[in-house]
């Protein structure tokens, strides 16, 4: 099963489908892939099947206008489909739970936006611990709160949107836990007020949420240990200096809770473009290492061309012109649009993207990760949750003369598991970096294979049976 | 103590049954299966392999595999499957 397109975009967030529309518009023949069942990707997710009656909010508006134009569309869509492999050229394989196909197309647009960055500490493996992207999911697709007495603990913008969903929909927030201080927020403002007056409204509606539900907040702080038997019960926090190291002789702050929601940040999801060769350099306030791409969204291999979060961590409100610039030029290279045309229709598009990026900026920039974070790690902690690789495994394989994640990843196992390394690679290159003279910049980004992602082995032999093997007779003895 | 369902004006499916190493749980048809075993109480769906430490849903959009259950058999990531009627959830050994 293979069908050919002049275009493939992965991923159906807002810079995908934005691309996707993009793309038909100018009368190519698009294909998007997605493994969420339709369109929207996490800032837009879908509700689940059965959910009625939503109170509609901006986030909920959004998402159904964005899958109404999807649908009223040419482009072809799959849905529910994860992408395992991309070779170069450009073929896409997925599956699903019970088949497999594959499609090809000579210009591949990348939007598969980002992963959610931790700082691991005792305890963050417990049930209950999740991620702040998992809690916006739950509330968003489930409407579903993820405890009765929540922590809600990290850096960023997150931070205030989750807790603020919480007490809104009728749950108890027992602190926010924010690692950067209230000067770090103050210090955005002037860049804020310039930006979104629209989406900076929404923050301070957040903010008088929280204040008129009296939710502690304890700036400067972050969490030391989690606590509990078979599921989190409390949280240990500590003060932090400026660089996010805790503060010495400050005896921790305990706080009771059933559900904690946590995280430090977003970084761009890099590994398709990295699987086609792509160059990647590291930008850290834009959420870590992204592909090299010019300013039209292509990458340094031909045809391939990246959009959205997963560029570089700008915002909902950038990502569609990304993906609509992504597109244009992607026609480009396929001959479809001279590359007069092609400036002309561009250039207030890049005018308005780099409006829209200034909010989203200033908001990854309060996530960038900092140097003292680290110890906020123990060496008996686990750093890699699938494998239970722990930091004193990692500090001893540097020891011992590893120096890329490559080689610490041949050494100790860790990002081996089936989460392909995504939640701990992170922290891994920066105990890397602090064991030795080495930048975080060369420290590069772990090799990447397929599959991308875990794939049944059922749906790869999808039809396939035992049986039908031919056999010869065995030879007589 | 643990999650619970927003009921302020949302309208959801039919409630349905279904099992978790077969105890019997309910939900709601369509709602997503970790979320469903979360507000049931069920938070550790797991031990990890290598500490056997206590496991469950942690990023809720398929990338950790950390709520990996088996359903006829096959693991599955249960943030990304619907609860149905009947349908039989048992844990990873």
């Amino acid at each position: 099963m293979s069908a050919s397109y002049d275009v493939i975009v992965v991923g159906g967030g807002p810079a995908g489908v934005a691309a996707a529309l993009q793309a038909a518009s100018r009368g190519l023949k698009t294909l998007i892939l997605d493994e969420g069942e339709a369109a929207g990707g996490q800032v837009y997710r879908p509700p689940s099947r059965g959910l009625q009656g939503l109170p509609s909010d901006a986030d909920t508006a959004s998402g159904a206008l964005l899958r109404a134009r999807l649908a009223d569309s040419n482009v072809v869509r799959a849905f529910g489909r994860r992408v395992w492999n991309i070779e170069p050229g450009f073929r896409v394989y997925s599956v699903t739970a019970n088949d497999a196909e594959e499609a090809a197309a000579p210009a591949l647009i990348l939007a598969t936006g980002t992963i959610e960055r931790f700082v691991p500490v005792p305890g963050w493996t417990l049930p209950g611990v999740i991620g702040l992207a998992a809690a916006t999911a739950l509330l968003k697709s489930q409407r579903i709160v993820p405890g009765r007495r929540v922590v809600v603990a990290g850096v960023g913008p997150l931070l205030p949107f989750v807790a603020a969903s919480i007490v809104s929909a009728g749950g108890t927030v027992a602190a926010i836990v924010d690692a950067n201080g209230r000067t770090e927020w103050l210090n955005r403002l002037p860049r804020l007020l310039f930006s979104s007056g629209r989406l900076l409204a929404r923050g301070a509606r957040w903010m008088s949420t929280l204040v008129r539900h009296r939710v502690p907040i304890y700036s400067g702080h972050a969490i030391g240990a989690f606590e509990g038997i078979e599921r989190v019960e409390r949280a240990h926090v500590l003060p932090v200096d400026d660089e996010g190291a805790p503060r010495p002789g400050n005896a921790p702050i305990t706080i009771d809770c059933d559900a904690v929601c946590y995280g430090y940040g977003l970084a761009p999801s890099i590994e398709a473009a990295k699987l086609l060769g792509a160059q990647c350099v590291l930008d850290a306030d834009l959420g870590g290492w992204r592909a090299r791409t010019d300013d039209r969204g292509a990458t340094d291999v031909p045809g391939l061309y990246v959009c959205g979060d997963g560029g570089g961590v700008l915002g909902a409100a950038a990502a569609p012109l990304s993906g609509r610039i992504a597109a244009l030029a992607a026609a480009q290279h396929l001959g479809r649009l001279g590359e007069d045309e092609l400036l002309r229709l561009i250039s207030p598009l890049q005018r308005q993207q780099r409006a829209a990026a200034r909010f989203g900026a200033a908001m990854t920039s309060l996530t960038t990760p900092k140097r003292g974070q680290i110890a906020l790690i123990p060496p008996d902690t686990i750093v890699c949750r699938c494998e239970g690789i722990t930091r004193g495994a990692i500090d001893q394989a540097v020891a011992d003369g590893s120096r890329t994640l490559d080689e610490l990843k041949s050494v100790t196992r860790c990002g081996m598991g089936p989460c392909t390394g995504r939640y701990c690679m992170d922290t891994a290159a920066r105990l890397i970096a602090a064991r030795t003279d080495l930048a975080e910049s060369q420290i590069v980004p772990v090799s990447v294979r397929p599959p991308l992602r875990p794939v049944p082995i059922a749906a790869l032999t999808s039809g396939f049976r035992y049986e039908d093997l031919p056999r010869p007779e065995p030879a007589p003895l | 103590m643990s999650g619970f369902r927003i009921e302020n004006q949302v309208a959801r499916g039919r409630l349905v049954s279904f099992t978790f190493e077969n105890v019997t749980l309910q939900a709601h048809e369509g709602e997503g299966l970790a979320a469903a075993l979360s507000v049931s109480g069920v938070l550790s769906v797991r031990r990890a392999p290598a500490d056997q430490g206590p496991r469950g849903a942690f990023c809720f959009m398929g990338t950790c595999q950390e709520c990996v259950v088996l359903i006829k058999g096959e693991r599955t990531e249960s943030c990304r499957v619907a609860v149905r009627e009947g349908l039989e959830v048992r844990a990873v050994r």
